[in-house]
């Protein structure tokens, strides 16, 4: 045992090896989870059950739909580019786990810390889109293009109101290492209950919620309009891919809101956080906000795109630009 | 097999989209060839035939109370009111009396039919426009109307109920009850449909001058029903030519100003209102006594005859020519939802696809019996 | 510049009233039954198929005269009816009762038709089967089967 720990401690290699295998059970692990909550959380505001039948309340359900995922034929249509349709999975997958890597989850848990933490995860963020993009275009379908057309639109106009709100908080703390922004907030108040940064915070969330597709703002994949949007064609695991990436993608804008505006790892009003107490107040705190994600899509009808991007450049945009103007300004006297 | 001819525009950018008969937005088999410019929808075509029964060709090779079934067939959502204006064309031809319990019974029930079929409509449309939860609330609310007509005529949706000359069993008083409790709570329901729906910013966005009828267009295509009633005009076969004991009531007929999709959806929610409240007054009305005029062959006579009603939709009309024999020599239906859907095309060229779908939800159609 | 701040009221009022109203379904039970457990009573009036009515005191269990009406009636053509004339017995006996519930309507006029309330609507709604012939009923034997 001490020769493993030994071995770990002097190879670098096998230490980033151990780092990948773990990041990558998390993210699927978190999309087996949140895809078992979204059914029953779905399934309790319509008034019914959601998945019962395999184990107990159902807990099994998302394992087996894995498997059978994986089971099935993978189909590639006639006159599709062969090589972007198998691609676009795997490049809209392979961001999330990136991301992961650089996410601290307490203050001795994390795979790397950046110094520019918030520009990197935002730089990988945005190749979503080109993923998107290659997944519609690829199918050969009149559909997918539509909805890949739309989401390409989508998320470049509300990249800016991301942008915009969370350098608010950058610019109060002077960094762009997560770190040191969650530890800035180790006292009593986190960012959010500033008032100027609380209206940061709405900002981002609506942002971030039109940003990683979901409801109201999931246009890209509107089922009643467009039977499925740009990942009609897929099925199997390529289909599988997309859903794992969306979760992943849910949880990443959970925890950036958690890291920049709710005291990351930090526990409320200034209670204990160790290396083990901080990830569990950090997880506590981005399913929370997860739960409030999944609630909001199940209650609105979908937004329809030009008003879409109205609410983007008419409402959000100038927003955020004035709260960083007051928050520049509120840095400067104070 | 119908592709279309009319597109033949040299115009290179623009595509062909099909809205194929399987499709989550069409309710029911319809299909519709969009010619697209971008997300607009340049031009418009539905194809109708896909789920052709040929009810009317039925009705000429059986006995006329071998139709009885058919009829609860066609708009299987709001059938009533369907078996109702059958049997009253019968019992018009032949002169029947029909007993005055049985026709507050007939008016008890196809007011709450019409109540299902509305909340199955509004349903239906908030669904076509992305929110996953209002459906469901308005099933559990149906499952109630549903449980209670299936006490009384013993199915839950293609009712078979009406007979030329009455109803086939009467109602007792645990239907009454149920019918009462149940109206106090659906007015208790009605506030949560306006803070979930009606009130929503996203949803008045989606619905608000979207999809507009003037009055001028509506009248030009014979449109009825709600459809008709949301561009302003207050035309209700029940007001205007009563029939059954619709006189003895006092209801309102609700409008709408604009002719937009939330004006037909708001006369929905209203006629639901108003429909509660001839239940309400038909159930302290109710008279005792048989519920079935007394039994005697009918041979329809040489001639024509028609009966309107008032479906869900809009105006039903039977049109039956017979020939002495018990078999009719010809029975023309003429459906509400027909004459409705003829409007999509002037209705919805130039729009984005978005409003195309929300605009055609809001006609509330039902395809079989466009179809029939 | 006033009816831009009134919108944004109004319209994140009504967003978080449509929350509440699904918060308040999210903590009250469920409605629905899981149905191949759990079963609901279903009123005796729904419309099965048709059966024979059983009548204890006649031999044979059953009270058809094999007049017909039912199966002239019908207007799907799903009934035949067929009897014979035996020594000693008033009447015909019925030998043959086919039922063809392939083609049936649920309408209920062989019920009406029927002079002496021989036929009614059972309350099976749980028919699945897994070829045509399943559904080709003989109504004689199902009434001694009952029996």
């Amino acid at each position: 045992m001490q020769q493993i720990i030994d071995m770990i401690q002097t190879y670098s290699l096998l230490r980033m090896l151990i780092a990948f295998l773990c990041l990558l059970a998390i993210v699927f692990l978190n999309a087996v989870v949140m895809g078992y909550l979204e059914r029953k959380i779905a399934a309790r505001i319509q008034r019914r059950w959601g998945p019962m039948e395999v184990g107990v309340q159902g807990w099994l359900q998302m394992i087996l739909d894995g498997v059978k995922m994986l089971a099935k034929q993978l189909i590639v249509p006639k006159d599709a580019d062969r090589f972007l349709f198998r691609l676009a999975p795997l490049l809209c997958f392979t961001p999330v786990v990136m991301i992961f890597a650089a996410l601290p989850f307490s203050s001795a848990l994390y795979g790397i810390n950046l110094h520019i933490g918030l520009i990197y995860i935002i730089a990988m963020a945005s190749i979503n889109v080109f993923a998107i993009l290659i997944a519609g275009w690829s199918s050969n379908n009149k559909y997918s293009m539509f909805g890949a057309m739309r989401s390409v639109a989508q998320n470049i106009a509300y990249e800016i109101p991301i942008l915009l709100s969370l350098l608010s908080v950058v610019l109060t703390t002077a960094t762009f290492d997560l770190q040191k922004i969650v530890e800035a907030q180790s006292g009593i108040l986190w960012f959010a209950m500033y008032p100027n940064l609380f209206v940061a915070f709405v900002i981002y969330l609506i942002a971030g919620c039109a940003e990683t597709n979901r409801a109201p703002f999931d246009l890209p994949e509107a089922e009643s309009e467009l039977t499925a949007g740009f990942h009609t064609e897929y099925s199997g695991f390529g289909f599988g891919l997309f859903a794992v990436a969306e979760y992943g993608n849910l949880f990443i804008m959970a925890s950036i809101a958690t890291i920049m505006f709710l005291g990351g790892w930090n526990g409320p009003f200034g209670l204990g956080s160790g290396p083990i107490l901080g990830a569990f107040w950090f997880m506590l705190k981005v399913f929370v906000l997860m739960l409030v994600m999944m609630w909001v899509r199940w209650t609105y009808p979908r937004v329809r795109f030009d008003q879409l991007m109205n609410l983007a450049w008419k409402y959000l945009i100038p927003f955020s630009l004035v709260n960083l103007l007051i928050t520049a300004f509120l840095v400067k006297m104070i | 097999m119908a592709t279309t001819t009319k597109f033949q525009t040299s115009d290179k950018h623009r595509f062909l989209l099909n809205m194929g008969p399987q499709h989550p937005a069409t309710h029911g088999v319809l299909r519709v060839i969009l010619e697209m410019d971008g997300e607009y929808a340049m031009g418009i075509d539905p194809v109708l035939g896909y789920g052709h029964r040929m009810q009317e060709k039925m009705a000429e090779s059986r006995a006329w109370p071998g139709f009885y079934p058919n009829t609860g067939r066609m708009d299987y959502v709001g059938a009533m009111p369907f078996n109702h204006g059958y049997v009253a064309l019968i019992e018009r031809m032949a002169g029947i009396e029909v007993p005055e319990r049985a026709e507050y019974i007939r008016v008890i029930t196809s007011e709450l039919n019409r109540i299902s079929s509305h909340l199955l409509g509004i349903g239906a449309y908030v669904l076509d426009l992305g929110a996953f939860t209002p459906i469901l609330y308005a099933f559990d609310d149906r499952e109630t109307i549903l449980d209670t007509l299936e006490d009384i005529t013993g199915s839950r949706l293609t009712y078979c109920y009406f007979r030329a000359g009455g109803v086939l069993k009467d109602i007792d008083d645990t239907f009454i009850q149920r019918t009462r409790a149940f109206i106090d709570h659906f007015r208790k329901r009605l506030p949560m449909y306006n803070d979930l729906v009606t009130e929503n910013v996203i949803f008045i966005n989606r619905t608000k001058d979207i999809g507009i009828i003037t009055a001028d267009m509506a009248r030009r295509y014979g449109v009825t029903g709600p459809t008709l009633r949301g561009s302003g005009i207050a035309y209700d076969i029940r007001k205007s030519e009563p029939y059954s004991v619709y006189s003895h009531f006092e209801f309102d007929i609700p409008t709408g100003t604009n002719g937009d999709s939330l004006d037909r959806y708001m006369v929905r929610i209203r006629e639901m209102e108003q429909s509660l409240r001839i239940i309400e007054q038909a159930l302290d009305k109710l008279p005792e006594g048989p519920v079935m005029a007394k039994p005697k062959k009918v041979k329809l006579q040489e001639g024509d005859c028609s009966f309107s009603v008032e479906t869900a939709r809009g105006v039903l009309t039977y049109y039956l020519v017979g020939d002495g024999s018990e078999v009719p020599y010809k029975l023309k239906i003429r459906v509400p939802s027909y004459s409705n859907l003829s409007l999509l095309e002037e209705m919805c060229t130039g729009m984005l696809i978005a409003d195309l779908v929300s605009a055609m939800g809001s006609l509330d159609l039902v395809i079989p019996e466009i179809d029939r | 510049m006033s009816g831009y701040f009134k919108d944004i009221y109004t319209g994140g009022k009504s967003l978080l009233i449509g929350l509440g109203v699904t918060f308040k379904a999210m903590i009250r039970p469920v409605v629905t039954v899981q149905y191949p457990r759990e079963k609901i009573d279903v009123t005796p009036q729904i419309r099965g198929h048709i059966e024979l009515v059983k009548y204890g005191e006649n031999d044979a269990g059953h009270n058809c005269l094999v007049c017909g009406m039912c199966a002239k009636n019908c207007p799907c053509g799903c009934l035949t009816v067929d009897g014979e004339r035996r020594e000693g017995v008033k009447g015909k006996v019925l030998t043959v009762f086919h039922y063809d519930f392939t083609k049936c309507s649920l309408c209920g006029i062989c019920v009406e038709s029927c002079s002496r309330t021989a036929l009614t609507f059972s309350n099976e709604y749980e028919l699945a089967g897994f070829s045509r012939e399943e559904f080709q009923f003989d109504l004689i034997k199902r009434l001694e089967v009952k029996k």
